[in-house]
């Protein structure tokens, strides 16, 4: 027992020991850690190091209600005196929308832009024409300067490179002199290049006063927020209009392309930017990251050539750009001489995953859209890490990664209008401000430019986010029927017409729109039905007054009819619920065609029997009441001017808007090719479609839009949709539309 | 020693039977050693956490004891701070690296009591209730680390929440005192009272360097873009306040105004607002008549009458997510500086800003844009075969008559049985392909293959060789202009059976579709991917244990996530036996239809929700039926038996 004692107290001493030792020993090193500190014996137990834990003890709230109450109101200086003694302070550099835009020059008249007339002998780069007459050609544009609430320059500020040829002189003279300039108040102002070797600022060598910019390759260190916009750099060739589409047509599985990372562009031996581009070879492993760079440009390259050079160049000259462009999961857009180089919109529009290198780029259209959607922002400093940051992205990123650039690319960037549109559509948002598009709208399809946040604030008003917000379509429609014809009998082919539509168990109201040189008939006149009727007069009795948004439509689903449509119920009924699955589309009956007439070099439209269309006329035809809001606002006066002389192709054109919208074709439903009395040999005198020269109409308009849009929208389907057992060899009575069958 | 007592405690229950006077000998002696093995393990095995052995004990200790510093009057002082600092500029990304997680590590100061030379302390509240619970929290989350040398940001526990209680330059010598302030890089501070008498700025206006900061009451002329973060003032007042969920129906005032202290040129503005919307409008401010207090700080008053605030707005989301508690605020502002070091990684704007309900309702299609693929590439069959040969041939020679058809995979499922002899397979004009599977899986036909090297697959069984060239070539017409859906030819559909109160399949005549069978389907190669390697709960392992199903689990996958209906093409078929792939001979048994109808069920029970989609309709070619010359046509022969 007490030699069991005395090795226990030996023990125990030991692990005594042991234990000082250890508590010593924390203190040792923090000692040693700042030994000309006054205060670090105290630290013991707080040191570097320590964890925080959440301490007890009473503690006082931060603030406290009584100081918050003792502030004596009176003492304070007005808010409004307060705004105008800072109103001086905040311009220039500081600028923002409430310091220097003058908001009360949009509440007149609504969004305006007025561009100032060309002076004469006074030379337009083509990048700035195009600018110039995309906004003339916008719904936006006015040519009198008293309703304007933006100006824009007629002169050319696109390039303030001193060296470049395009550069204008005299500016800052020319800007003082004109009448309206009010110290730039109101102007937006467009630059592409600023600065020069070898500094390459970003200062526009004129004064700009309190106008905006709309500037390539911005700084975010000179980019005043919510009042600059950041646009992308473009070429002197990028297309005015229509602009092309985006190279993207599989999304192949596994979504790795033969590349994972490339680049090919120029190298900087010496100057501003030349740090990261001289860097890249660092992770070039001429594998799946192939990162090629040139010394070859300027003319005294070889003056500053390096050891590399010689190597590099030869690399360079063995790839071809377009080849890799194409093949890469992702692309390198690595600052040049600015912050913004071409290479970002080639990336985006080759479906080649843009990886940004280019610190303190505000990157284009920054206010609005999300670029971590589409884009990897990297960093400068972290280049060694830019290949395995790509290679830890998941797939399903890189899939939605690469479908993003595409939808951008086609909704922003893909032509001068887009990009010049997107711009004011941002400025526009910053005015009406509490009618502006949420991010959604901005960041998912269709994009900003066709949802306009003038028709609605909520999304749920819209043919598109349906799935997005997890609702279901709308389970009513109203029809709306076009009468062109005085009523004169009961049997004519408009009151079968409406009993019919009336009858379909989705139909909520039926209105009537009396485009008709005769007064309207008495009301009863019109046959009893159980849904309301509404007549309504049509406004000047123009054929776009089919289209306009009436206020009187309670549903988001219009079925428009003209008045020698010959429909059952049983087809209105099927035709909605076809509609409730494609509710971004016109979904309807009467299907046409248009082909590309090579012998003539023109567009063809065709109403023969083919085995494709690419589009249903609104003859017959079901879709979102938001595109009746949509052609009427998101079209110039001219084209619907153009429309309404004719009386003719308002189909035509509403068929073009939704595709271009939708990028996909209408739906035609079931069998029924004719769906009017005349084509069945009734003819109604006044009918339209009676008219010889009504067809070639068409064929003309077909060619107006395609060069009005810049492009052909129009997209053909080979398929119908016809009800699950349409001529099934099963018992007519098992099926519930049989009507169609009988038709 | 306060710590063998503790362990003393447990003492009778170890060591029942000894002598009182030896036990807390005993006792006492083995708590030490075991107290001495536990701190030499941990001096050996854990050398970073040693110190936080130590200051374990300052859970007990109060903010009063926290160690005193002393600040010299020649102290250096920060710079004011920088108004270009961005990211790029004044942020060490280096500190953060590459992290697998993609997560910045946090570091917190420890306490300490800062007084100036006089011994005055340099802030009048000193540690405020909410900077501790801030700082507890961002110390209990994922970000927090206590090793500064591994850390990306640092927070000081210098409280600078209010500058109404701070003294200026005695807390900017202060911040400058801390031991890797290295000019304020990387250094957040949190500050939700701003500025001071008498022009308010709206940033802190403690010299900081280039420190990061948090602040509330931001202007846009203070706030650095992408660098500073924009905070909400939290009101210590709704610190326990239960509000009130919100009742169904139109809310009762249009515009509340509950701020007091508003400026008599607004007030008189909202007064004449008042008066031209009645009721509709409230405009609430400090009660005149009760007394001081507490208690008064939750009273609103209107003319005399007296509300509870903040009871009287109503509950929202948003609140609860990201601005009810300092720690809702706190770790809110580190996620939004994570994501801006990691970019990449970043949170989606749905995921900052959709409510529990939307995200659960909501579908956003893996193929979200609208392309039309080309027809060029053709698609691939996959034929999924056990052992009947003959029938597979008479398939393969079907298929591939198809025009688009770019390639045959046959996905041999018979490990006791190797396929027959190259010589003996049809001969055809594309490339065909041999896989033979390791097991007898039903999941093996929606492998995502190597081999498959088009989007477009032709799921097709080895039996069905009624299906004409005109209609598969359609079918994958059909399957370009909907990419991101099933399009297949046999239709089925589910059902709500009211009685029993469950779901029930249905594979009669019936005018609606909610289901294609994969019995011959086309669809996207992702979603064989999506169905070997997101298929949720145990569905995948279920369809392979009973053999059956996997048609049904595809619609359910597909429909999931794209929020879409099947599209049936074509005129319905007699189908030989197309159900029968499980049980041979059994085809339309009730003992099939019941099996069927439990998958349904499962299924639903395992997506929690019943994504499928029924619809009325199907797809023909353009001119199906037509009275029109069938030479004429693109798909002629659609339908014949």
């Amino acid at each position: 027992m007490q030699a069991k004692k005395r090795y226990l107290i030996l023990f125990s001493t030991g692990a005594c020991l042991i234990l000082l030792f250890c508590l010593g020993g924390i203190q040792v090193p923090l000692s040693r850690r700042g030994p000309g500190r006054p205060h670090d014996r105290r630290l013991s137990g707080y040191g570097p190091g320590a964890r925080w834990r959440h301490l007890s003890g009473y503690l006082q709230p931060f603030s406290s209600w009584e100081q918050d109450r003792s502030d004596d109101l009176t003492e304070h200086i007005s808010p409004r005196q307060k705004r105008d003694a800072n109103s001086g302070l905040y311009t220039g550099k500081r600028c923002r929308m409430e310091s220097c835009f003058d908001f009360s020059l949009c509440e007149r008249n609504g969004f305006k832009v007025y561009v100032y007339p060309q002076q004469k002998g006074e030379k337009l780069s083509e990048s700035y024409q195009n600018i110039l007459s995309s906004i003339e050609g916008s719904r936006f544009y006015t040519s009198d300067p008293g309703q304007a609430c933006l100006f824009v320059l007629s002169l050319d500020t696109l390039d303030r490179d001193q060296l470049s040829p395009q550069y204008v002189h005299n500016l800052k003279a020319k800007i003082q002199n004109l009448p309206l300039w009010n110290g730039g108040k109101n102007h937006i102002i467009f630059n592409l290049y600023s600065g020069t070797w070898p500094d390459y600022t970003e200062d526009l060598g004129f004064d700009i006063g309190l106008a905006m910019l709309a500037k390539a390759s911005i700084s975010t260190e000179n980019f005043r927020p919510d009042f600059d916009v950041s646009i992308p750099l473009f070429s002197k060739d990028h297309p005015r209009t229509g602009g092309e589409k985006g190279y993207l047509k599989y999304n192949t599985i596994p979504p790795y392309r033969k590349y994972m990372l490339v680049f090919k562009g120029k190298r900087y031996l010496t100057g501003i930017g030349s740090d990261t581009r001289n860097a890249l070879y660092h992770i070039h492993n001429s594998e799946d990251v192939v990162l090629l760079t040139t010394c070859k440009h300027g003319k005294d390259w070889q003056k500053h050539k390096d050891a590399r050079c010689d190597k590099d160049n030869a690399e360079y000259d063995k790839y071809d750009y377009r080849e890799m462009l194409y093949n890469s999961t992702f692309c390198l857009v690595p600052r040049g001489r600015r912050l913004g180089s071409f290479r970002f919109l080639e990336a985006l529009q080759a479906a080649c995953v843009p990886v940004m290198l280019s610190n303190g780029w505000e990157l284009p259209f920054s206010e609005i859209i999300d670029w971590n959607r589409a884009a990897v922002i990297g960093d400068e400093r972290l280049l060694l890490q830019i290949p395995s940051t790509v290679r830890s992205i998941h797939q399903d990123k890189i899939l939605s990664l690469r479908q993003q650039t595409q939808l951008l690319w086609e909704a922003y960037f893909n032509s001068v209008e887009k990009i010049v549109l997107t711009t004011l559509e941002i400025i526009q948002d910053r005015v009406l401000l509490h009618t502006s598009r949420s991010n959604l709208m901005w960041n998912s399809l269709p994009g900003g430019l066709f949802t306009l946040p003038q028709y609605s604030t909520s999304l749920r008003d819209f043919p598109f986010y349906y799935a997005k917000l997890g609702i279901k379509p709308p389970s009513k429609f109203t029809a709306i029927i076009h009468v062109v014809t005085p009523l004169v009998s009961q049997s004519q082919p408009v009151m079968k017409l409406l009993v019919a539509v009336a009858k379909s168990q989705y139909c909520a109201q039926v209105i009537v729109l009396w485009n008709c040189e005769k007064p309207l008939p008495a009301k009863h006149r019109w046959p009893a039905t159980s849904v309301p009727v509404t007549v309504i007069e049509g406004e000047s009795k123009v054929i776009s007054s089919r289209f306009l948004p009436y206020n009187t439509i309670p549903t988001d689903a219009v079925f428009s009819l003209d008045e020698d449509t010959v429909l059952s119920t049983t087809e209105v009924d099927f035709a909605f619920t076809v509609w409730q699955s494609f509710p971004d589309r016109i979904v309807g009956y009467p299907a046409r065609s248009h082909f590309w007439d090579s012998n003539k070099e023109r567009w063809g439209y065709t109403s023969k029997w083919t085995n494709d269309y690419s589009m249903v006329l609104t003859g017959a035809a079901i879709y979102h009441k938001y595109y009746h809001y949509l052609y009427t606002t998101y079209f110039p006066a001219s084209l619907k001017i153009m429309v309404d002389q004719m009386s003719n192709c308002e189909d035509i054109l509403m068929n073009f808007l939704v595709s271009l919208v939708t990028k996909l074709p209408p739906i035609k439903v079931t069998q029924k090719k004719q769906y009017k009395e005349t084509m069945m040999g009734q003819s109604s005198r006044a009918s339209r479609w009676a008219d010889p020269d009504h067809f070639a109409q068409r064929q003309t308009c077909m060619n107006k839009f395609a060069n009005w849009f810049g492009t052909m929208p129009l997209i053909h389907s080979q398929m119908r949709l016809d009800p699950v057992l349409f001529k099934d060899q099963v018992s007519i009575l098992r099926k519930k539309y049989r009507e169609i069958e009988r038709l | 020693m306060y710590t063998s007592g503790k362990y003393s405690s447990r003492g009778p229950a170890l060591i029942p039977r000894m002598k009182t006077k030896h036990r807390i000998y005993y006792i006492t002696l083995f708590s030490v050693v075991l107290l001495g093995l536990i701190a030499t393990g941990m001096f050996q095995f854990w050398p970073h956490s040693i110190e936080s052995t130590a200051d374990w004990t300052l859970d007990k200790r109060s903010v009063h004891d926290a160690p005193l510093i002393r600040l010299p009057v020649s102290s250096p002082i920060p710079e004011r701070g920088d108004l270009s600092c961005r990211m790029h500029t004044c942020f060490d990304v280096y500190r953060c690296g590459y992290n697998p997680k993609n997560r910045i590590k946090v570091y917190i100061y420890p306490l300490q009591r800062f007084v100036d030379e006089l011994g005055v302390p340099i802030s009048s509240t000193g540690l405020s209730r909410e900077y501790n619970d801030l700082l507890s929290a961002i110390s209990d989350s994922d970000f927090y680390t206590d090793d500064v040398t591994r850390a990306c940001l640092f927070i000081p526990s210098i409280d600078v929440l209010n500058q109404n209680s701070l003294r200026i330059r005695e807390t900017a010598q202060a911040l400058a005192m801390l031991p890797r302030w290295d000019k304020g890089m990387n250094h957040l501070l949190f500050n939700m009272l701003p500025g001071g008498p008498p022009d308010y700025n709206t940033a802190l206006d403690v010299p900081r360097d280039r420190a990061l900061l948090a602040g509330g009451g931001f202007s846009t002329w203070t706030y650095r873009q992408g660098y500073d973060v924009s905070i909400p003032v939290y009101s210590p007042l709704s610190a326990d306040v239960d509000l009130p969920e919100r009742q169904p129906g139109p809310r009762r005032y249009f515009i509340l105004s509950s701020q007091t202290a508003i400026h008599r040129e607004y007030r008189a503005e909202l007064e004449r607002l008042k008066e031209e919307n009645g009721e509709a409008l409230l405009l609430l401010d400090k009660c005149s008549n009760l007394s001081q207090g507490a208690a008064s700080a939750r009273k609103r008053c209107y003319k005399g009458q007296v509300y509870d605030y903040p009871q009287i707005l109503q509950a929202r989301w948003f609140w609860e997510a990201y601005f009810s508690s300092m720690k809702a605020i706190g770790l809110t502002t580190l996620q939004i500086i994570n994501d801006r070091i990691y970019p990449y990684a970043a949170r989606t704007y749905e995921q900052w800003n959709n409510p529990p309900v939307v995200k659960w309702s909501s579908v956003n299609s893996p193929l979200f844009l609208p392309l039309i693929p080309p027809r060029a590439p053709g698609f691939t069959a996959v034929v999924l075969t056990y052992d009947r040969v003959e029938s597979l041939f008479r398939v393969i020679t079907e298929i591939s008559k198809v025009p688009s058809l770019a390639k045959l995979l046959v996905v041999w499922n018979n490990q006791n049985k190797s396929p027959p002899e190259e010589t003996l397979w049809p001969k055809i004009s594309v490339p065909l392909k041999v896989v033979r599977t390791k097991e007898n899986k039903l999941s093996n036909r929606f492998f995502p293959y190597d081999e498959i090297e088009t989007e477009a697959v032709l799921a097709i069984d080895d039996d069905i060789i009624m299906l004409t060239s005109d209609e598969l070539q359609f079918g994958y017409e059909v399957w370009r202009e909907f990419p991101d859906r099933l399009v297949g030819y046999p239709g089925r559909l589910h059902l709500w059976d009211h009685e029993m109160g469950k779901w029930k399949y249905e594979s009669e005549w019936t005018n609606e579709v909610s289901m294609v069978l994969t019995g011959a389907a086309f669809y996207h190669k992702y979603f064989n991917y999506l169905y070997t390697y997101k298929m949720p709960g145990d569905i995948k392992n279920w369809v392979d244990a009973h053999m059956n199903c996997e048609d049904i689990a595809m619609n359910f996958l597909v429909a999931n996530i794209t929020g879409k209906a099947p599209i049936k093409v074509t005129p319905r078929k007699k189908f030989k036996c197309p159900e029968c792939t499980a049980i041979d001979g059994l085809s339309l048994d009730q003992t099939h239809m019941v099996e069927r109808s439990e998958c349904i069920n499962k299924f639903a029970s395992v997506f929690g929700t019943m994504p499928l989609k029924v619809v009325e309709h199907r797809a023909d070619p353009v001119l199906y039926k037509d009275d029109f010359p069938e030479k004429l046509k693109s798909f002629p022969n659609i339908g014949s038996l």
